[in-house]
């Protein structure tokens, strides 16, 4: 049967016209994933375009989201790498640097390709759930075939991480020196698990080590590939997690900065 | 302990067939093939079912219970909740012999076109040395049974029949990443092959292959992932390239 | 007449696993077209489920062990019943065969140093099985799978060339067929996906059908091993030998019901497992058997010494041959010291970390889990006896692997002879390799030899074999070959098992007797695409005459020895020693005979200690021995002076000389 074909018919599957045969609830995970991902584009979007409360004066707290501000319209304060671009209109957010970066970052991020593939595309929606798809091609063709470029936006990333981690460092100078508030925690907690986010990246493990045919002559990038292993395992969970910390950090900056309620301070 | 439970067979050939109601006797402890063994010696004698070890280590029983593609000797019947009607069917993917037979040779001719190990040529028998931590990613995808249930339950061939011609599928993706990470195999250019002739780029991630690995071999993320990597490597990284043309140009 | 598709080969190998593919690389890399059928799909036969790993003497983590030291081991396991020759052979070649499998792609798990590293195993003193985890049979298949596939490939490349290698996979062998003046001209079967008939025209049938347990109950075996190959070759012609030796690994799980019998695999003890009964003690040390007295250990501390300094301590009970474990744990259930589901413990819990476990053991730890709801790394196991392997098979010349029947070769557990009364673990895996090259090389050779003069098959030898395999069908609501079939193991698990006495075999061949009856009229319903019912029709017809070989020699023997234990006959009887039964067809029954078994040549001999070998052999051979082996210039001549111990088969004896190893 193997290699010698029994005929040359052309054999058909069983007919079984049902779309599925599961029994369980497999469109509750593609669901919540919409649902999610909605929910933080609407956020993200509001507030990419908001152009304000985005800086704690008192404390030199930065949203993420606006980070690096570049442009003359931002507060001189919040730009800590200086305002080399021009005011922008309305329709620009400030952090035009960084931004699209990360959208890409995660866009192309092999997580959330199979999210989105399978909770708005339904390509599957679940295993062994048919498709409604006629036509499938994949990441063959174009502009799916860009998923591949997905190393350089980890290129970007890794940069705009250490800004943010530069940011949520500078926030324990305040306009009276050194001080800690629960603003300082949530920025440096955010920023921590963005490392942990970006350094569990797929593209991040092949290329610290995965590439590599001999581990025992490299042992060092041995040793570097088993821990980003060790991260990569849970990449998916860091993928949600730092979207949840994103809006968190940003909100808080956010009330704070529109004096919603003030900073919880700990010293100073 | 016995208790008389609902079956949902699907009985057939290429020219038809439909699910069949049995009403059978499950026992503590049993799996859904000695549920189907029992049909057979009590009910249904010509029921066509393949089989091999029971014990989950020859990858023959692949069927799709309650719409979910498993091994049947290493499904317990305890999973399922008392009243719950069990439903076995082939598997979708491939063309069907008979009831929960099907004709698996798409497997065997896809593995047919992945160019062998190719063997250092200056060593002899005997004088092979490899370190265990080089060994063990190719292991990994070695423990494969070749259930081919991941076969099975991707996509891409799975609600696509014409994606046959072009796609090798997950079990062989792993065995090109095997080959690849091999300490010793000298061909350059398994990323090449995995790319234009086994059809590497159809595969959206979408990770239901290393859902249904009964090995929990994690077919996407060590096999298929570094592989897309590899082929980024030497086809969409300008860095790498511009270094392996500088680097040319030296040596 | 039924339409029959008509192939043509130079060899047919019958059987695809590690066994019958080797054998098929060698024929095929000796330029013939070779054809390789089996029963279920290409790659799962039942050596992938070997676990624990394949013997070779490499001495890659001991450095003193040798192939002389394999070979004594092999003798002792087998209680000195083994074809000298055999166990020779295997032990020098064995290294070379795994080395091999390397070049094909296999991936062994590694030493510090990169070699491949070896494992401790019962009855084996050094570490010596290469293995991947526990699923080194995995490995071996997958590896000779795509090293035949590999060739294929070439082939697919130069269409010119001379040999190819096809597979046939899903075809059932129901009778080899001779031509005129009894030799092999071909093998009738029939595809099972379509039932349509096959017929293999060849001179050179290489059988590689493995083993018999689906005859038993409780078994460790799959459905394909129903004894093909040993019912093809009685009804050809061949004989059997040592077929009342039957292996019951002392290690099968014992529940929950339905999975009884499957493996858990030697390695679990080999890597610091130990046995307990309900009293919480280690009662392996109470069963240490005279005979090997002096090398296992008489405490537990020093038992435990000896996972990490082997040199200086002696090896646990637990590491004891299969039988004697077996036998031990079998005495404790009957004592009322058993399990809850009637077995023994078996704990590697208290003895490594989780992780290790995990690690060392990790299809053990999934098949607990996911069978029996057991954490392995937290509780004990329940284990008992379970049918594993048989010892007995064709009757083949070592050397050749070559059959009584020109044409017909035998290799792998379907062949006799290489393992005495008892087999070694991981020394199976090692005899397929060994003895499948050599199978496919003979058979190649003996394919050249007659390539003049090709034998042809007669036309009404396959219209005998169409007319039995469609016999089911003619007939009409006669017997269920399910119940048949369940009867039948419950007759040999019951009356032909681990414990035999001669009333019970009396009875049993009584039952069998009427079984076989019942069998003729066995009938099928539906038709012949994929209809499992017929398939068993047939195989049944195959396990009724290898069980009535089993019990019939296991009648005659009048002692216990390896794998066969008379309740009646207790004890060890040199006498018995020197001779083999061998079973044989004549007509529609079993005849059993007795033959001196091969004795091996003094250089050989001179490898045990004269203290060993007097717990084995009788007063009169010792004699010629003693005056034998205080002769200083023995060399060469210690071949005749062995033959005078029994005159052994020609080309046995005859070629005593050191084979030397590739
Ligand atoms: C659970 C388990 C664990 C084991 N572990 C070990 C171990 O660790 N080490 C070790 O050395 N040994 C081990 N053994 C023993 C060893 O696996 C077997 O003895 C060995 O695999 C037999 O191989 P073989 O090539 O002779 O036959 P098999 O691998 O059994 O192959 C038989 C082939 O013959 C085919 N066949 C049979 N009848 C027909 C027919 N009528 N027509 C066509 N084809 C037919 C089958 O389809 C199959 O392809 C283990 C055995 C078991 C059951
Ligand atoms: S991850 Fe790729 S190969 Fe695996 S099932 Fe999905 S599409 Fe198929
Ligand atoms: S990779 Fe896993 S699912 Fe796929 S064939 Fe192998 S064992 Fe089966
Ligand atoms: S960020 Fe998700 S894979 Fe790279
Ligand atoms: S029968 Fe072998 S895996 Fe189920």
């Amino acid at each position: 049967m193997t290699t010698t074909a029994t005929g040359t018919e052309v054999r058909s599957r069983a007919k079984i016209t049902a779309r599925t045969l599961r029994t369980d609830r497999w469109w509750l995970a593609p669901l919540l994933t919409v649902l999610g991902l909605l929910a933080f584009v609407v956020y993200a979007t509001i507030r990419a375009f908001m152009g304000r409360y985005y800086w704690v004066d008192d404390y030199h707290y930065l949203t993420p989201f606006y980070s690096p501000c570049m442009s003359q319209s931002c507060i001189p304060e919040a730009a800590h790498f200086g305002r080399p671009l021009p005011e922008f209109p309305g329709f620009i957010p400030l952090a035009v640097i960084s931004l699209p970066f990360l959208l890409a970052f995660r866009l192309t991020c092999y997580y959330y390709r199979r999210a989105y593939y399978r909770s708005f595309w339904l390509s599957p929606p679940a295993c062994a759930v048919a498709e409604p798809h006629a036509k499938y091609t994949g990441e063959t063709r174009f502009p799916l075939v860009l998923q591949n470029f997905h190393r350089y936006f980890f290129y970007a990333a890794l940069i705009i991480s250490l800004i943010n981690t530069y940011d949520a460092l500078l926030a324990f100078n305040t306009a009276d020196g050194f001080g800690i508030g629960l603003g300082n925690l949530i920025l440096l907690g955010n920023v921590l698990l963005l490392w942990a986010y970006t350094l569990s990246c797929h593209s991040c493990r092949h290329i610290v080590g995965g590439r590599l045919r001999h581990f025992s002559r490299h042992p060092v990038r041995y040793w570097a590939w088993t821990q980003v292993s060790k991260l990569n395992a849970r990449h998916m969970q860091f993928a949600w997690i730092t979207l949840g910390t994103l809006v968190l950090t940003d909100a808080y900056v956010m009330a704070v900065s529109a004096e919603w309620f003030s900073d919880l301070r700990f010293y100073n | 302990m016995s208790t008389m439970r609902d079956f949902r067979i699907w009985r057939g050939d290429e020219t038809g067939g439909a699910l069949v109601d049995y009403q059978v006797e499950v026992n503590e402890g049993e799996v859904v093939l000695d549920v189907i063994h029992r049909l057979q010696a009590t009910q249904a004698p010509d029921l066509a079912v393949r089989w091999n070890c029971k014990a989950g280590k020859c990858g023959s029983c692949s069927a799709e219970i309650n719409g979910k593609p498993r091994l049947m000797c290493m499904t317990r019947m305890s999973v399922f909740a008392p009243d719950e009607t069990v439903t076995v069917t082939p598997l979708r993917t491939f063309p069907v012999i008979r009831d929960l037979v099907t004709d698996v040779s798409y497997n065997y001719e896809k593995a047919r076109q992945i160019p062998a190990f190719a063997p250092p040529p200056d060593l002899r028998p005997g004088e092979y040395r490899m370190m265990q931590v080089d060994v063990e990613r190719s292991q990994e995808f070695r423990k494969c049974i070749e259930c081919f249930l991941c076969q099975n339950t991707c996509h891409v061939t799975r609600d696509h029949e014409e994606n046959k011609r072009v796609f090798a599928g997950p079990r062989l993706f792993i065995r090109a990443a095997e080959l690849d990470m091999h300490p010793l195999d000298t061909r350059k250019d398994r990323k090449e092959f995995a790319q234009a002739e086994q059809g590497l780029g159809y595969c959206n991630i979408t990770k239901c292959c290393t859902e249904v690995c009964p090995e929990h071999i994690k077919i996407t993320d060590n096999g298929i992932i570094p592989m897309k990597e590899r082929v980024v490597d030497r086809r969409y990284d300008p860095l790498v390239w511009l270094g392996s043309k500088i680097f040319r140009r030296r040596s | 007449m039924t339409e029959i598709e008509r192939l043509s080969f130079d060899v047919v190998v019958i059987g695809a696993g590690g066994a019958g593919l080797r054998a098929a690389i060698e024929a095929r890399l000796h330029g013939k077209r070779t054809a390789v059928v089996c029963k279920s799909l290409f790659g799962k036969a039942h050596t992938v489920m070997a676990e624990g790993g394949a013997a070779a003497a490499m001495g890659n983590v001991n450095p003193r062990d040798n192939w002389k030291v394999h070979f004594q081991d092999t003798m002792r396991g087998g209680k000195f019943l083994n074809h000298w020759r055999m166990a020779e052979l295997h032990a020098k070649e064995a290294p070379d065969r795994i080395w091999e499998l390397e070049t094909y792609g296999a991936l062994f798990d590694r030493t510090p140093d990169g070699k491949i590293s070896q494992r401790n195993f019962g009855g084996h003193q050094y570490p010596r099985l290469a293995h991947v985890g526990d699923r080194t049979g995995l490995e071996l298949i997958r590896t000779l799978q795509q090293k035949v596939v590999a060739l294929q490939q070439e082939d697919d490349a130069n269409p010119d060339s001379d040999g190819c290698i096809e597979v046939y996979a899903e075809c059932t062998i129901t009778e080899i067929l001779l031509d005129e003046i009894g030799r092999v001209a071909g093998a009738f079967g029939y595809r099972r996906e379509s039932g349509q008939f096959v017929l293999f025209q060849a001179p050179a049938v290489v059988l590689a059908t493995g083993g018999i347990g689906k005859s038993y109950k409780v078994t460790s075996n799959s459905w394909e091993y129903t004894g093909d190959g040993h019912a093809l070759a009685l009804r050809a012609g061949a004989s059997l030998v040592n077929m009342e030796f039957v292996q019951f690994h002392p290690t099968g799980m014992v529940w929950p019901p339905s999975v009884k019998g499957i493996l858990v695999t030697e390695s679990v003890r080999g890597d610091g497992g130990v046995l307990l009964n309900s009293e919480g003690r280690r009662f392996m040390f109470d069963y240490v058997p005279d005979v090997f007295r002096s090398q296992y250990a008489e405490t537990e501390e020093e038992a435990d010494r000896w996972y990490d300094d082997p040199d200086n301590n002696r090896r646990p009970p637990e590491l004891l041959p299969r039988d004697e474990v077996a036998r031990a744990i079998n005495a404790e259930v009957k004592a009322g010291r058993g399990s809850p589901h009637g077995g023994v413990f078996l704990d590697v819990s208290t003895r490594m970390p989780a992780e290790v476990i995990r690690r060392r053991l990790p299809s053990m730890y999934h098949q607990f889990k996911e069978l029996a709801d057991v954490d392995i790394t937290a509780e004990p196991m329940e284990v008992g006896p379970t049918c594993h392997y048989v010892m007995g098979g064709v009757d083949v010349d070592p050397d050749s692997t070559a059959a009584s029947v020109p044409g017909l070769f035998a290799a792998g557990e379907v062949a006799g002879g290489m393992h005495g009364s008892n087999r070694l673990g991981g020394n199976s895996l090692s005899d397929l390799l060994v003895f499948g090259r050599r199978a496919g090389a003979a058979a190649a050779a003996y394919h050249s030899s007659v390539v003049g003069d090709l034998p042809q098959v007669p036309e009404s030898a396959v219209a005998a074999a169409v007319e039995t395999a469609l016999a089911p069908f003619a007939t009409e609501s006669g017997e269920n070959p399910y119940a048949l079939q369940q009867e039948l193991q419950q007759v040999m698990n019951d009356l032909v098992g681990i414990i035999r006495r001669a009333d019970e075999l009396e009875q049993a061949l009584v039952r069998l007797a009427e079984l076989k009856e019942r069998a003729k009229k066995v009938s099928v319903t539906g038709g012949r695409r994929y209809n499992p019912a017929w398939h068993l029709a047939l195989d049944l017809r195959n396990m009724l005459l290898v069980s009535e070989c089993v019990a019939r020699a296991a009648l005659e023997r009048k002692e216990s020895r390896g794998g066969h234990t008379r309740d009646d006959y207790p004890d060890m009887d040199p006498a018995w020693r020197r001779i083999n039964l061998v079973c044989s067809l004549r007509g529609d029954t079993v005849v059993v005979e007795h033959r001196p078994l091969p004795a091996m040549p003094v250089e050989l001999l001179r490898l045990f200690d004269i203290e060993e070998l007097r717990k084995y052999m009788t007063e009169e051979e010792l004699a010629v021995l003693e005056s034998d082996m205080t002769e200083s210039a023995i060399g060469q001549s210690g071949v005749e002076a062995g033959a005078e111990f029994g005159a052994g088969r020609s080309g046995s004896t005859a070629d005593g000389k050191e084979g030397t190893s590739r």
